[in-house]
């Protein structure tokens, strides 16, 4: 069973392989793109690419051989207008959550919050200097990831990234707290799934929020696998690139 | 309880502007003027996100699909109508919401498959993104396992869902 999931790991490690490819995409769709991993950006943009004009093309040949094209030409027309309904519906509780977490943000909301978590990162992000740069960013953009403060998040986890930078002098490979760092936010971990309640109202549900304790119990657990996946892997994909 | 969290959220919050004197009217309308501007970034791809996956499920080929993979996704008790979920979530924030949306108006957001896509949504994060994002601003060039782990946070957090939804749900 052991060797089963690493064998599945060296798989997914494979997948550098299409990152490389995106690479190349790089200079095409991404201009500006320097260097560093913006290119992942390009991989999602090319994927992307590829899988709406597939889907496109699959549809009108789909429609066709199945006798379907009515659907298919009804779908074409009317799907825009689905979009906008959809986009309407959610923009209002879009504006009312980022209008209260400013509130949130401005009354140092986040400043308290982080104060708690600092105990319990200080496990997951090891040798890293506790009252240094780096680790309040990474306790602030977390808190504000707790909060679904999605515009503050980001620009506090950036400087948390270009600090890790700093003081453990990475150079070109990522290092483990790095990798921690970017899995935790990979990892949604907001506690109130409103986008996800908006929708589930706008299509009558009798109960839209009572998915509250299964979001959470999920976060946790998909948290707890990639961080634990990111200790696990640490040594192995170092003793790769020594090999190499 | 559920129905208790966001009032007592949205009063905790007003208390905490007032206690730090917070002009919390302005900083409520700034806030929701930003989220204005990011929400307008977002309605393109949904068009035309929709629009592909409007002319897929009408052509039947997601039909198709879902009756090639429902073996694998019975074993593990996984909803078929939630698979294109699964597949396009780490990919595209736009897209996930596309087919959210789209798996909403089929069952009931009150099925079996459509509180596991609530769940998914909620609880699972556009991984290429978010990681392209953040190696971005750094000179890093070999990200190592990132990817292989957070594939791995939003697999568990797949099958999680469907397993949290069986047992707290149904």
């Amino acid at each position: 069973m052991e060797s089963f999931a690493k064998n599945i790991y060296k798989l997914i490690l494979k997948y550098d392989i299409f990152l490389k490819i995106a690479i190349n995409f790089r200079s095409y769709i991404y201009p500006e793109c320097k260097g560093g991993y913006a290119c992942l950006a390009g991989m999602a943009v090319f994927m992307l690419k590829w899988i709406f004009a597939v889907m496109l093309i699959i549809s009108a040949i789909f429609g066709a051989v199945e006798g379907n094209m009515g659907q298919v030409c009804e779908a074409a027309l009317n799907s825009s207008v689905e979009a906008v309904d959809l986009f309407l519906y959610l923009l209002g509780g879009m504006c009312m959550w980022g209008g209260l977490m400013r509130v949130a943000e401005k009354a140092k909301l986040t400043d308290i919050l982080s104060e708690l978590f600092r105990p319990f990162l200080k496990h997951i992000f090891k040798g890293l200097d506790m009252n240094g740069g780096a680790f309040r960013a990474i306790c602030m953009n977390i808190t504000a990831n707790l909060l679904g403060l999605g515009n503050a998040a980001t620009p506090l986890g950036l400087e948390a990234m270009r600090r890790l930078e700093q003081e453990e002098h990475t150079g070109d490979t990522a290092s483990r707290n790095m990798i921690m760092f970017v899995v935790l936010n990979t990892a949604s971990i907001t506690l109130i799934p409103t986008t996800a309640a908006s929708l589930r109202m706008k299509f009558g549900s009798a109960a839209p929020m009572e998915i509250l304790p299964c979001v959470l119990i999920t976060s946790a657990c998909a948290l707890a696998a990639g961080l634990i996946s990111a200790a696990a892997l640490d040594g192995m994909t170092l003793g790769r690139r020594k090999k190499e | 309880m559920s129905d208790h969290v966001i009032p007592i959220f949205i009063a905790l919050i007003m208390i905490a502007g007032l206690v730090k004197r917070v002009d919390v009217f302005s900083e409520f309308v700034e806030g929701a003027k930003e989220s204005l501007g990011s929400a307008f970034g977002i309605l393109p791809a949904l068009i035309a996100l929709m629009t592909a996956i409007g002319m897929f499920k009408a052509s039947g080929a997601l039909d198709v699909i879902s009756a090639a993979v429902s073996p694998i996704t019975e074993f593990l008790g996984f909803p078929k109508e939630c698979i294109p979920l699964a597949l396009i979530r780490p990919i595209s924030g736009s897209g996930a919401l596309a087919v959210f949306g789209s798996i909403l108006s089929d069952v009931s957001p009150d099925s079996y498959a459509g509180r596991v896509a609530s769940v998914i949504v909620g609880s699972t994060e556009t991984t290429f993104y978010t990681a392209a994002v953040y190696y971005g601003i750094t000179k890093i060039k070999k990200t190592r396992h990132t990817i292989a782990s957070s594939l791995t946070a939003d697999f568990t957090g797949f099958i999680m869902s469907a397993l949290t939804v069986r047992l707290l749900l149904h």
